[in-house]
């Protein structure tokens, strides 16, 4: 399956597929929410990890936010200039600012724009 | 005393010392009643107070136990009698607790000096600097000695401590184990502390023993030197001793490590006085993927290689001897060191270094977000606060005498351990193990207990550790050079010849030179490397320097001898120099805290009175002090709980209620105490609510533990419902825990125990005045119904496991009795739990503090400024209700002691932030009020009953002010003297000048503050940019250029 179509999770993370590599990282609402980024944790590359799970934290001047993830499968790429430079997740969550990639083996059940639109403007 | 009788007793006839205390006179009463509408200040808490809880009639008058009020001079009198019944005795007794000299010039510029004691945790570090260095200085010297990358601002004492590096390395491990490592040389103390607390996690403890040295390396005495050492002195290096590959471990360490832990935990020196080389130790654990931890002593390590050296993870200890007395157990500050990656695992507080809006370097609190409060029941530790007071006393205590003076002060004490063991040996007498630092064990067959007998009728203490063993802890204060005059006494209690030279020969050289042959330091742990080498701890040799340091240092803060302190939830009140007075007095200060009971017969007594006072006026049968802040109340009163239902067959109850609005905190001491936390939903004016709670207690009926409940509510309104959410918790057998972290809003009107609490935790930093210290010190007494009592914390070394019993069935029947001397006729029951603080009764040189306040206020004083504190945050409310909404409010508009002003509607029309008001109530001279606690995006204002009506309405001025400001700012961009606070001198004298407003607004903007203005010395604080550059030690004096 592939698409390029930014799917959500109601925990505030975007998923882009590309064959059996999903790029993974957080919404431009949760980067808002969370305010400056400081301090970002990510899994090793390797690591087995399975959805729904806590993979990695998000640390801001508010808060420190958790990094579920998504999908089941294994960690291929972490983004290191997000580590080394975490200002990045604000400035450009939805590009420059991901933060792993994984290989997966399926997808479970995802939201589109309109419904992840719906969810935060509740 | 009744309401009635109130009404008869307005504050003008309180004692002398209540009318003092409590700010507001009669006409500013007046004044006040007025605005809010209510013409006694008994009518308004009646209208504010819920019939349903209050305690009108709930007994007699005069039926209380407090005595009535003294005067300030007797309660000293009376104080004075109670210190003359301890008995300050040469202590050497050891076990992290040592006789210390407080530099006179940090006693009166520190401890006794409001500038320092009085100021908050420094959340606002604009106006925090000077403390916030001073904890800079503390970091940086904990760094330098144990080698380590990163150490926090303080932990409460040295058993704590060693559990929350256990906490750490079990979340920092890759170990599945569940399995921590205890050297079994630790403190006895401390391996109490983990017991209990390892038991209510999961975890397993497993001792093992550190490998001995087979024999002891090299010739081993640490030189004393005889002059004074440069301060910039090397210690020179010893060749070829540091073990740079690890012996392999044999034996039982091995052994147990193949079955897995987390981590490994290693005494340095260990409780009998060894030092062994744990080098070995560490590299094992590491091997197995377990944390290796270090407990050292500080001052050890001036001659020791460090933990980092020898390759732990983490380190952690007291601080105490660096100048804190011993004060019967505390308080003092305990350290927390780890090395580079474990930084954001930190518990408690860490200081860091930003910058401010002008690029200057400006220090401030680092990782907040990863504190308890913020993470509830996903936090990993529940330590709130840190001992603040005392680390900035222990840091001086470094800058005061630097390296070299703590190196020469660490060979003194070295060089007469080695003497006595000289000493001891040559008698025959079987010195235990030939390498120590300060303390020597003895062994005199059958003969210990006559042995500590003869020491004391020498007025010596020493420690019997068992029928044939006699420990000997040398400090600072009976090794104070080369003449050791207590060697003569020692001689006398072991009935040996003293050596001559113990006594007479000012080098020493021939004691040293024998006993360098058979005893003292391993060459492979002498340490060689540097330490202390920051201009700071090298510049103020002269007391002339260091107090200029220290004002200099001080007059940056803001603190409650400068002015209001309006927080929230946190009761600033006045600390009264009279509460003060005897805390340094030595008969409280220097008396260790496993002294035999006869030294302290003055220390019971007013334990057991202010035990009995606490309980009497919440409700409560029984009360325990030795939690050492308010988190670790709580802790212990889960404890409790817990050890309750499985006394009674519930150990499947497990699971905490806790309301959305509960401090977090709340969660986070419910998962530490193994309990499972159920939010209960909270309605929209933060009440709990009542339907939610009844389907959670349905639904967990059968494993419900707790409910925890902050009464009145964080919200700061006296909540409806609370009796029936009590009975509905007790229905389904659960317990309620009512947090009392308001109880400034009750004291007097109603009391936790009637209305259905069956335990709760006090502060005696807020309620009852024990100073705030910048962040500590705190005492979080846990008070409880009768059922509870054999789960109370104990402790190993308790002079008493009995404590005061009021039954509060009785309490309300009994006349009691009036006289403090002879105390209240009361019984006693036992604590029977694990201790939670390191020492039996926590931090009891602090407990004068607040005996003296109930002792001086009696029970009218303490209801009147419940009564004032109510009438002055209603005040508030009233006057700025125009400009800011007031979010909640209960029963006729009400709120209890502290108001929410709700800022989201002024952000969302002006763009002016919590942040912009709070950090421009600096330019107008004040301290923020609580920020987004516990609603984001408003200020909780708190001005309790000591502030004056001038002083509450100079803030109310600058809070109407800065509404005008803000709405002048509306649509003008960013430019304004809100989002521009704080404003600097340097920012309003240098350069052009090219904003929108004028100087005068910056700095003078009402004209009050032109002949006493505060000056902020730093500009606004850029948050992320300190945690994003994570730096947590002195900076070089370079970065100031």
């Amino acid at each position: 399956m592939t698409t390029n179509e930014r799917k959500y999770t109601p925990d505030h993370e975007w998923i882009t597929v590309d064959g059996d590599i999903a790029t993974i990282g957080i919404t431009a609402y949760a980067a808002d929410r969370l305010g400056d980024v400081v301090f970002i944790e990510l899994p090793e590359a390797g690591a087995d990890v399975a959805g729904g799970t806590v993979v990695g934290e998000i640390e801001s001047t508010k808060s420190v936010g958790e990094l579920f993830a998504p999908v089941d499968g294994t960690v291929i790429e972490v983004n290191t200039a997000a580590i080394d430079e975490p200002a990045i997740v604000n400035r450009d969550p939805l590009g420059d600012g991901w933060l792993i990639r994984v290989r997966f083996t399926a997808l479970p059940d995802l939201l589109d724009a309109d419904q992840y639109a719906a969810l935060v403007s509740r | 005393m009744t309401r009635e009788s109130a009404a008869s007793a307005p504050a003008r006839d309180l004692g002398a010392f209540a009318s003092r205390h409590i700010g507001i006179d009669r006409d500013a009463e007046a004044t006040m009643l007025a605005a809010v509408g209510y013409d006694t200040v008994e009518a308004l808490v009646a209208a504010a107070v819920p019939a349903s809880i209050a305690v009108d009639g709930f007994r007699e008058p005069g039926s209380s136990v407090l005595p009535p009020a003294a005067t300030e001079r007797e309660a000293i009198l009376e104080l004075r009698a109670l210190a003359d019944r301890n008995c300050v005795r040469t202590s050497m007794i050891g076990l992290g607790y040592y006789d210390t000299i407080t530099p006179a010039v940090i006693q009166r510029n520190v401890l006794e000096n409001p500038s320092w004691y009085t100021a908050y945790t420094p959340y606002q570090p604009e106006i925090s600097q000077g403390r916030l260095e001073a904890l800079l200085n503390f970091q940086t010297m904990v760094c330098d000695l144990t080698g380590l990358a990163t150490a926090n601002a303080s932990m409460l004492d040295e058993g704590t401590a060693v559990v929350e590096a256990m906490l750490l390395a079990r979340r920092a491990s890759k170990s599945p184990s569940n399995r921590f490592l205890v050297d079994a040389d630790a403190l006895p103390q401390t391996k109490a502390l983990l017991e209990n607390r390892a038991a209510a996690v999961g975890i397993e403890l497993v001792e093992f023993e550190v490998p001995e040295p087979t024999t002891v390396p090299e010739p081993t005495t640490v030189p004393e030197r005889t002059t004074v050492p440069e301060p910039s002195m090397v210690p020179e290096p010893v060749e070829g001793t540091l073990s740079t590959v690890p012996e392999p471990v044999e034996g039982t360490l091995a052994d147990v490590l193949a079955d897995g832990a987390f981590g490994v935990f290693v005494q340095y020196p260990g409780a009998s006085g060894r030092v062994r080389n744990p080098a070995a130790v560490f590299a094992a654990a590491k091997s197995a993927g377990a944390l290796a931890i270090a407990a050292a002593d500080l001052l050890s390590l001036t001659l020791l290689t460090s933990p980092g050296e020898h390759g732990a993870d983490i380190a952690v200890g007291t601080t105490q001897r660096f100048g804190v007395p011993m004060g019967f157990g505390g308080p003092h500050a305990g350290y927390l060191a780890v090395r580079a990656g474990l930084e954001r695992q930190l518990p408690g507080r860490l200081v860091g270094v930003s910058q401010d809006a002008t690029g200057h370097p400006a220090y401030r609190l680092s990782l907040q977000t990863r504190e308890q409060h913020i993470r509830r029941e996903k936090a990993t530790s529940n330590i709130c606060t840190a001992q603040v007071l005392l680390a900035v006393m222990a840091g001086m205590y470094a800058v005061y005498h630097g390296p070299g003076g703590l190196r020469r002060i660490a060979q003194h004490v070295h060089a007469a351990a080695l003497r006595f063991a000289a000493m001891a040996d040559a008698a025959g007498l079987q010195v235990v193990s030939p390498s120590f630092f300060d303390t020597v064990e003895v062994r005199v067959p059958g003969g210990a207990a006559p042995v500590v007998a003869r020491a004391g009728e020498r007025g010596v203490n020493l420690r019997l550790v068992d029928a044939d063993t006699v420990s000997v802890a040398f400090d600072e204060v009976t090794a104070p050079g080369p003449r050791v005059a207590v060697l003569d006494d020692l001689a006398h209690a072991f009935g040996i010849p003293a050596a001559p030279a113990g006594t007479q020969s000012p080098a020493a050289d021939d004691a040293d030179a024998d006993a360098g042959s058979r005893f003292g330091v391993p060459a492979d742990v002498v340490r060689t490397s540097d330490y202390l080498t920051h201009a700071v701890f090298n510049t103020h040799r002269s007391e002339t320097s260091m107090m200029r340091y220290l004002k200099h240092l001080a007059d940056k803060d803001y603190a409650l001898d400068r002015g209001m302190i309006p927080l929230g939830s946190c009761t600033m009140k006045l600390n009264a120099a009279t509460e003060m007075e005897s805390i340094t007095w030595p008969e409280f200060a220097r008396i260790h805290p496993f002294a035999p009971a006869a030294d302290v017969a003055g220390y019971l007594t007013l334990i057991a009175q202010l035990e009995t006072w606490l309980a009497d006026v919440t409700g409560y049968d029984t009360v325990s002090l030795q939690p050492n802040a308010g988190s670790q109340g709580e802790l212990a009163g889960l404890l409790a709980i817990r050890g309750y239902h499985d006394a009674n067959g519930g150990s499947a109850r497990t699971v905490c209620l806790i309301p959305s609005s509960a401090h977090g905190t709340n969660a986070a001491s419910a998962v530490l105490a193994g309990m499972r936390v159920v939010v209960v939903a909270c309605d929209e004016l933060g009440n709990v609510d009542l339907a939610d709670l009844r389907a959670k207690v349905a639904e967990h009926a059968d494993t419900l533990a707790a409910l925890m409940i902050t009464y009145p509510s964080t919200h700061g309104v006296y909540e409806h419902e609370v009796r029936a959410i009590c009975d509905a918790v007790h229905e389904a057998g659960g317990q309620v825990y009512v947090d009392g972290a308001n109880l400034n809003a009750l004291l007097g009107f109603a009391r936790f125990g009637d209305f259905g609490g069956d335990v709760s935790h006090l502060n005696l930093h807020k309620t009852f005045c024990i100073p705030h210290g910048g962040g500590g010190p705190g005492v979080g007494p846990v008070a409880a119904k009768a059922h509870l009592a054999p789960h109370l914390p104990g402790h190993p070394f308790a002079q008493s496991a009995d404590h005061a019993l009021i039954p509060s069935s009785a309490s309300s029947a009994s006349s009691g009795s009036a006289s403090a001397d002879a105390g209240p006729v009361v019984s006693t029951i036992a604590h029977g739990g694990g201790p939670v603080s390191a020492a039996p009764y926590g931090s009891p040189s602090i407990l004068p503090i607040s005996w003296a306040y109930v002792r001086m206020m009696g029970e009218e004083g303490l209801t009147a400024a419940t009564a004032a504190a109510v009438l002055s945050a209603n005040y508030i409310a009233a006057r700025l209700r125009d400009s800011y909404p007031v979010l909640y409010a209960g029963d006729n508009g009400l709120v209890a002691h502290e108001c929410i002003l709700d800022l989201r509607p002024l952000t969302a029309s002006t763009g002016v932030t919590v942040d912009d008001v709070a950090k421009r109530l600096i330019d107008y001279g004040f301290h923020a009020p609580t920020m987004s606690f516990p609603v984001p995006g408003t200020l909780m204002v708190e001005p309790t009953e000591s502030e004056d009506i001038g002083e509450v309405e100079r803030f109310i001025e600058a809070m109407i002010a800065i509404r005008a400001e803000a709405d002048a700012a509306a649509g003008g961009g960013t430019d304004n003297p809100l989002r521009g606070a704080p404003h600097t001198a340097e920012s309003v004298i240098a350069g052009e000048w090219d904003h929108p407003y004028t100087r005068e607004q910056a700095v003078y903007p009402v004209t009050s503050l032109v002949r006493g203005k505060y000056w902020p010395p730093v500009r606004r604080i850029d948050q992320a940019y300190g945690d994003r550059n994570l730096f947590c030690a002195c900076p070089p004096p370079e970065a100031f250029a």
